[in-house]
């Protein structure tokens, strides 16, 4: 992990857009990549990624800001996605924001104060026959009524300790 | 392993989600601790979605079912060797292809989904797998594209253009590098039929992009995937590797001269990208806006090349097509609607799940044969078919025939064969506000009408609901469905008045409240 960190974030920048700056039509790529090495997109990084790619910041700016999925400031640890489309509706998603909110004191594109929850709308997550659904991380959930919802974020309160520990 | 029975535990999204891998994993280490001849296959879902997590065990010549056995019941299912096929087990199901829901289906598209190993590409060759992809190399690309226009095909994405004649337009253009693009980004809620077919039976996705290719001369193709489908990502990752290394894709595939290849790229989470130029901005690596048309895609597409821009049922259906030929598909099905469409039932019902029929039926033998009235125990009250740009439909409305033409009749659309019901605790007027405020969400930002009208439609519709000046904000908001939708570019601020409209002219009762 020690030598992971001395690796600074315009290091792993500069790697990730030279290694994809050849592929046609590169600058999504580069975005998943930088967001998955660091979580987010630093801002500071995007005249590096203008300049390998012979944009201007506005440009690339005017992508990131254009998709959901893109963050320029860090997550929280986990990222809970609520689905407030249509089928979750019908089930109950409404209720299942107002009590998300509550319990965790934050509003969408908000994280919690201690840094562990970041709370995100997401429209379907196609698990929409047993809806209401939530992802955390890469994992789906189904049926997540309000009690459902508190057991999830008690488990990953424990998670939390376990991998801290 | 050889010798061994098989016992299927489906590796889905939504069976995941109820447990699915924890299941198998249970029962894995439960047979190899014990050495029991069985193991743990990993097949994709049947789509009965209400008897998930579905086990099924493969008995002499058939293969039976258990479910749903979920993380509350696997201990009681391995105590009771259920393996051992327990016929008086109260979560026995008999026969698979038995079950009413399965057998009263016509699966053309999906035959293989949730009976072969999702992964293994000598399972999806020993269901007929690779059949139309053999046939095709040998068969010219002109024959290829008669074939698919002669079966009726029309795009399963919701647009419903004729497959076949955006194929010979790409033919017909004389290009140094053609695209396929298969359109993966399943964003319209109530619909999961995208989802299931590239985690239950990849190989047939790659076997549909590459009978197109063939059929329009295209070396080069890309999956648009959404982000918010991490399972489907890895599964296809993994298959387009296995059919690269058997060379069923690559070049010189099966020793044909023909080459193709495909790349996934990822969405990020922008619902308009599932409009096709706007995905193919999206693909060059800018922002998701639409573009004009013309140029069409089939003539100046991806890169500024012609591309074959298809939905993932219309390239699945190829395969089969292709191999039983045109006259198979299009015996199915009424009027200007052939075959079939996988229909994908959703939101408050009972028994939730993939249902594909020939068109024709009515939406209330969907409703309550397939699924069995709503989950809540509630009367049914709306019904959204069609993804969230889809009218809302009133029950004077539910017998009409599923059939494209007949749905824009009645000012709605089938589109991907989404079907999302409400019981009758729905407020309308608050599903009205949604869809202006998910168009004002997820708008482009390109055009006017779109961009501003969906916010002035929030404005408007909350008025209403306060009960202001409600007779004249109800014209005003009438008068701006209109302007939305004659004077968008796209179909996400045209098609975003008919729920709207369709809310207020048959739930007016719930527009009243103020």
């Amino acid at each position: 992990m020690s030598k992971e960190k001395e690796i600074s974030k315009e290091e792993i920048v500069s790697g990730i857009v030279s290694e994809h700056k050849e592929t046609s039509g590169p600058l999504l790529i580069i975005l998943h990549e930088i967001q998955k090495a660091l979580k987010f997109i630093p801002p500071e990084t995007v005249p590096l990624i203008a300049e390998g790619l012979n944009l201007s910041r506005a440009e690339v700016h005017g992508v990131i800001s254009f998709y959901h999925f893109f963050r320029s400031a860090p997550p929280g640890r986990h990222t809970i996605q609520i689905c407030r489309a249509e089928s979750c509706q019908a089930m109950g998603s409404r209720q299942l924001e107002q009590h998300a909110k509550q319990s965790l004191g934050i509003d969408f594109h908000q994280t919690t104060a201690d840094e562990q929850i970041t709370l995100e709308p997401v429209y379907c997550l196609g698990n929409c026959a047993c809806s209401p659904a939530i992802r955390v991380g890469d994992d789906i959930h189904a049926h997540v009524g309000p009690a459902a919802f508190d057991a999830i974020l008690a488990d990953l309160a424990t998670e939390k300790v376990e991998v801290q520990n | 392993m050889a010798g061994n029975v098989k016992v299927f535990v489906p590796r889905d999204t939504t069976a995941c989600s109820l447990g699915a891998n924890q299941v198998a994993a249970k029962l894995q280490q439960h047979f190899s601790v014990q050495s029991l001849n069985y193991e743990v296959i990993r097949n994709g879902s049947r789509g009965l979605y209400w008897l998930e997590p579905l086990i099924e065990i493969a008995a002499a010549d058939e293969r039976v079912a258990f479910g749903p056995i979920g993380l509350a019941d696997i201990d009681d299912f391995i105590a009771g060797k259920c393996w051992e096929i327990d016929k008086s087990h109260p979560k026995y199901l008999g026969p698979t292809e038995e079950i009413p829901y399965l057998k009263q289906q016509q699966r053309l598209t999906f035959a293989r989904v949730g009976l072969s190993e999702s992964l293994s590409i000598a399972d999806y060759q020993n269901h007929s797998g690779f059949t139309g992809l053999k046939k095709a190399l040998a068969m010219t690309p002109q024959d290829l594209v008669t074939e698919v226009k002669e079966s009726g095909l029309r795009g399963r994405g919701g647009a419903a253009f004729p497959t076949g004649i955006k194929w010979q337009t790409v033919l017909d253009n004389e290009a140094d590098q053609k695209y396929i693009v298969c359109n993966a980004d399943e964003g319209d809620s109530g619909t999961y039929s995208d989802r299931m077919l590239m985690e239950s039976d990849p190989y047939c996705l790659i076997e549909g992009m590459t009978i197109a290719a063939r059929a329009v001369g295209a070396e080069k193709g890309y999956i648009y995937l959404r982000d918010e489908y991490p399972l489907a990502h890895a599964i296809l990752e993994e298959a387009i590797e296995t059919a690269r290394d058997e060379n069923f894709l690559g070049s010189n595939i099966l020793d044909s001269g023909a080459s193709f290849d495909i790349e996934i790229r990822l969405g990020a989470g922008a619902y308009i990208c599932g409009e096709e130029t706007s995905m193919l901005e999206s693909l060059e690596g800018k922002r998701g806006e639409v573009r004009p048309k013309p140029p069409l895609p089939a003539i100046e597409g991806l890169f500024g090349k012609p591309t074959v821009i298809n939905n993932v049922i219309s390239l699945a259906a190829v395969p089969g097509i292709i191999a039983e030929g045109a006259a198979s598909y299009h015996n199915y099905g009424i009027d200007r609607s052939r075959g079939t469409l996988p229909f994908q039932l959703a939101g408050n019902i009972k028994q939730a799940g993939l249902v594909e029929i020939p068109f024709g039926a009515t939406l209330r033998d969907m409703l309550y044969e397939y699924g069995g009235g709503s989950r809540s125990g509630r009367p049914l009250k709306a019904v959204q078919v069609g993804g969230p740009l889809g009218a809302y439909l009133s029950e004077s409305q539910w017998d009409t025939p599923l059939d494209y033409e007949a749905f824009v009749a009645i000012d709605g659309m089938l589109g991907h064969g989404g079907i999302v019901a409400f019981d009758d605790s729905v407020d309308m007027s608050e599903q009205a506000r949604f869809s202006m405020e998910f168009c004002a969400i997820e708008s482009c930002g390109k055009c006017t009408p779109c961009r501003i009208g969906s916010v002035r439609g929030v404005e408007v519709i909350d008025l209403i609901r306060e009960g202001e000046n409600s007779g004249e904000n109800k014209e005003l908001l009438l008068e701006l469905c209109d302007t939305m939708v004659a004077g968008s570019l796209c179909a996400m601020g045209g098609l975003t008045p008919f729920p709207v409209r369709s809310a207020l002219k048959h739930f007016a009762e719930d527009f009243e409240q103020g």
